[in-house]
């Protein structure tokens, strides 16, 4: 099973006190206003195959929403950080070995 | 003149049914305790903390883990603005009134959730291992000590599970899942009954 770290629990915990929450970040902008901006803001996703930023929910813990980075095909975290927070810098050198370690 | 059904009991009832018909196992006890309780769900910002806090006689732990404590109420962290307030033996009422003077004015939410959910009690040498059975959480008593409690899952159901003591656990359970909680653990310590 794996242990997701909730940023507001500031543990990590087992995989099934939490509900999977779709793509984070995504942002109503007035593009999504006409009719394939509204369908392309509801339906399209990004689907990487590779670093993922997304939204999870502590549903069975503190009920908390956050977001996280998981790469899809290893299914492991590099960090997960509350909601509301911009998109970390994956870049920087401090998600370094951790984005290496999840791609591997 | 009314007469209780033969046939469907209320829920708590049967619960209490299906408890009084469970042989007792000393490795793992299980028990329904006293469920006349005031039990709420508070849910508010800065402000109404401290107050509903003080009305309740228990200052709201501010961090996940350890429960507060006094006398015969609870005070469980279960978000980082949500509580489980217990107040064993009381009625609702004399509490819900207290909070909501302290908290007057101050955006907040006090739901009295007494009658949703009953406390399960399993205790013995084999309870955190029965637990286990359903409960991915790390039980051992350096991971959670005696004073901890958390919102957690038991199997299928949705539980808030509090150490009470080194080998006693307390499973606040919705009444609906209880008779599947209680039937769960049941089976769980089967391997624990002799011969
Ligand atoms: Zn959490």
């Amino acid at each position: 099973m794996l242990l997701i770290a909730c940023p507001y629990c500031g543990e990590s915990r087992p995989e099934a006190e939490f509900r999977y929450g779709g793509e984070a970040h995504l942002a109503r902008t007035p593009d999504s206003l006409d009719d394939d901006g509204w369908t392309g803001f509801l339906y399209a996703r990004g689907n990487p195959k590779g670093l993922h930023f997304e939204r999870w929910r502590h549903i069975h813990g503190c009920g908390r929403f956050f977001n996280a980075v998981r790469h899809t095909v290893t299914d492991k975290f590099v960090t997960t950080y509350p909601a509301g927070e911009g998109r970390p810098d994956l870049s920087s050198p401090e998600f370094a070995e951790k984005v290496a370690e999840a791609s591997r | 003149m009314t007469e209780a059904s033969p046939v469907l009991p209320p829920r708590a009832d049967a619960l209490a049914m299906i408890a009084a018909a469970t042989p007792p196992l000393p490795a793992a006890e299980l028990r329904t305790l006293d469920n006349e309780c005031a039990r709420f769900v508070f849910r508010g910002r800065e402000a109404a903390i401290g107050p509903a806090g003080e009305a309740c006689g228990v200052a709201l732990p501010r961090a996940r883990g350890a429960y507060g404590e006094v006398r015969n109420r609870r005070a469980i962290w279960l978000g980082p603005d949500e509580w489980l307030l217990i107040a064993a033996g009381e009625a609702p009422e004399g509490i819900a009134a207290a909070i909501e003077a302290a908290t007057a004015g101050v955006p907040h939410s006090l739901v009295d959730v007494s009658h949703r959910q009953l406390c399960i009690e399993v205790s013995g040498p084999a309870a955190a291992t029965v637990l286990a059975a359903g409960c991915p959480l790390d039980l051992s008593p350096a991971a959670f000590p005696v004073g901890t409690a958390t919102r957690t899952v038991l199997a299928k159901a949705e539980i808030v599970l509090a150490r009470t003591g080194p080998d006693v656990f307390h499973i606040e359970v919705w009444r609906s899942f209880s008779a599947y909680v209680w039937h769960y653990l049941d089976e769980a310590r089967r391997e624990f009954r002799a011969g």
